[in-house]
């Protein structure tokens, strides 16, 4: 029963930078190493992505027209993209309930780590699942004929900026995990609302369609943004605005999600 | 000398519910303190403010020295908490589980393997290693759980509830396992609703009721404060028992009751000390009354917590859910 005597650096006060990088890193090591070990959820999360891309080309993709595209599967895929990766960021919410549920929050909370680590290392391996599910869904759009009519760069910066859209709000979903007292609660609460967001947009149809009251809303929301700037660069259409207002929205998100989110966190986890 | 655990005047209230209503809290370096009380008491209360999870609304509070309001990172640095649940990652084996917190301590490669292995030798889960800790049962998760309290060599050790939930010989197991830290110079803070584990695990005692401490003590001393040992006199006919009153009235030092449900039974707090069990035998023989049985017995911390409090911790425990 002889303890080895294992000097532990001596973590006190402030953490730096690089510190709370670190701790964010083996938080998310620890994520992404139990995805595969977890193949049903790996399994629910690709079916989804799939099936709604089929399920919306092949039923609507018949029926609607849009003014400016000739085939209604470039102008409705992109915005599928956008949809299902701004969904996918609801792992946040429920794997940060299951953690609190499970006592794990408080353990990592009572180690002398970064108090941003937990989060930012949970958004991070969300991202990267996020990453997998979107490959996924691009081979399977390729598949029933979607084609990239811009230039690879653009069509790159159009899955990066879904991608960072899907990350930023992840940390609303990091906020609402946090926010909820349970797992239950975190799986409806962090759907729900993605619902208006993502429909109450250009992603599925041409706004200008839409009764005279709903335009503007589904003008000004931010997913718009973004649906419109990731259908133009995987057209080969100049984005415009449209790409600085998403990247604006991104960025403002972040900033204040991130913020609530990791103040919740290091005040209390009830 | 410095204390692992000095805390004061601790209150945290939720909205009506006073949680803490000034608690006080000193724990000598290399003792395991009992943190006793009902369902509700504030234990929990009382050690999530310890570790850093939660801000006390008022007081103070010390661990190795180090003030865990002002400086809560280094506390976390000599603390290890096992919460009363088993948190430890389901997905992720027992090995990893442990090198995943060395690593969070920043201890290199070679250290941390090392480490792991030498705790899964102590709570005998070499075998279990490579598992994952999904597949565990609740007794090998809590050693798994206590493992991974204690990488960093904590100066104290947080046990909320430990054996809630096990079942008994996982419990016993348990208790073993808290003995051997004990044994070895860990101090711990433990908290229990089971007076049994109390008095088996623990050198000294607070027992809290409502978010303040109402005794402390070694489990003799807090014995003591309810009056001593007591006798137990059952005799065979009930029409004695009034007979039987009158001659063990000599040797009591308080009123002598009628046991529950029991027409034939006695009992009365006498002072500690020899020579009582003649005397009551001999006086009841002279009244007549024929003795079945005696007992001397000193009091359970049931008794203690009854004469505390005016109420049996079960009690309490309706109360709250009710």
């Amino acid at each position: 029963m002889s303890d080895t005597k294992i000097s532990t650096p001596q973590r006190s006060g402030k953490t730096s930078i690089v510190d709370a990088w670190r701790d964010a890193s083996t938080e998310a090591t620890r994520h992404l190493r139990i995805i595969p070990r977890n193949p049903e959820l790996l399994g629910f999360s690709l079916v989804q992505p799939i099936m709604f891309v089929l399920l919306f080309v092949y039923v609507f993709g018949g029926a609607i027209e849009v003014a400016g595209f000739d085939n209604y599967n470039q102008f409705l895929i992109p915005g599928i993209f956008a949809q299902t990766v701004v969904f996918g960021s609801s792992f946040t919410a429920v794997g940060l309930a299951e953690d609190l549920s499970k006592g794990l929050v408080d353990r990592l909370r009572s180690l002398p780590i970064a108090r941003s680590a937990v989060l930012v290392g949970r958004t991070f391996s969300d991202l990267a699942r996020n990453a997998i599910t979107f490959i996924v869904m691009l081979l399977v759009a390729f598949l029933i004929g979607f084609r990239f009519e811009g230039s690879l760069v653009a069509a790159l910066g159009g899955t990066v900026l879904m991608l960072a859209f899907s990350y930023s709000f992840s940390w609303i979903q990091a906020w609402i995990g946090l926010s909820v007292g349970s797992v239950e609660a975190a799986n409806a609460a962090s759907f729900i609302w993605m619902f208006p967001v993502t429909f109450l947009s250009s992603a599925f149809v041409d706004p200008a369609t839409m009764p005279d009251w709903l335009e503007p809303v589904a003008d000004h929301n931010p997913f718009t943004r973004l649906a419109n700037a990731a259908r133009a660069l995987y057209n080969g259409i100049d984005p415009g605005n449209e790409l600085w207002w998403s990247i604006g929205w991104i960025i403002a998100i972040t900033v204040v999600f991130s913020t609530l989110a990791i103040r919740k966190f290091s005040r209390s986890a009830a | 000398m410095q204390h692992a655990v000095e805390a004061s005047g601790l209150v945290k209230h939720f909205g009506e519910t006073k949680a803490l209503d000034g608690l006080d809290l000193v724990v000598p370096t290399g003792s395991v303190l009992g943190l006793l009380g009902p369902n509700g008491a504030g234990k929990t209360t009382a050690v999530r403010v310890l570790t850093t999870l939660l801000r006390p609304d008022s007081g103070t509070a010390f661990i190795d020295g180090v003030d865990v309001l002002a400086n809560p990172q280094a506390v976390r640095s000599r603390i290890g908490l096992t919460g009363q649940y088993a948190a430890v990652e389901e997905r992720m084996t027992g090995r990893e589980n442990l090198e995943l917190i060395g690593r969070f301590l920043r201890l290199d490669s070679k250290a941390r393997k090392a480490r792991a292995v030498e705790l899964l030798e102590r709570f005998d889960l070499v075998e279990a290693a490579d598992r994952v800790a999904k597949n565990y049962s609740g007794g090998m998760r809590r050693r798994l759980d206590i493992a991974m309290s204690l990488i960093a060599n904590p100066a104290v050790l947080f046990l909320d509830e430990p054996t809630t939930g096990l079942d008994p010989r996982s419990r016993i197991g348990m208790w073993e396992v808290i003995e051997e830290l004990g044994a070895d110079g860990t101090t711990v803070v433990l908290t229990t609703q089971y007076l049994e584990e109390a008095d088996r695990l623990a050198d000294s005692i607070v027992v809290i009721d409502r978010g303040i401490k109402i005794a402390e003590g070694s489990v003799d001393e807090l014995k003591d404060t309810i009056g001593g040992d007591r006798i137990r006199v059952s005799i065979a006919r009930p029409e004695n028992i009034q007979a039987a009153r009158q001659a063990l009235a000599p040797l009591a030092t308080g009123t002598i009751d009628l046991e529950p449900g029991s027409t034939t039974t006695l009992s009365a707090p006498i002072r500690a000390g020899g020579g009582v069990v003649p005397q009551a035998i001999r006086a009841l023989d002279d009244c007549g009354a024929d003795v079945v049985d005696v007992e001397v017995r000193r009091p359970t911390l049931d008794d203690v917590f009854l004469s505390l409090t005016g109420r049996r911790t079960a009690e309490d425990n309706e109360e709250v859910s009710a």
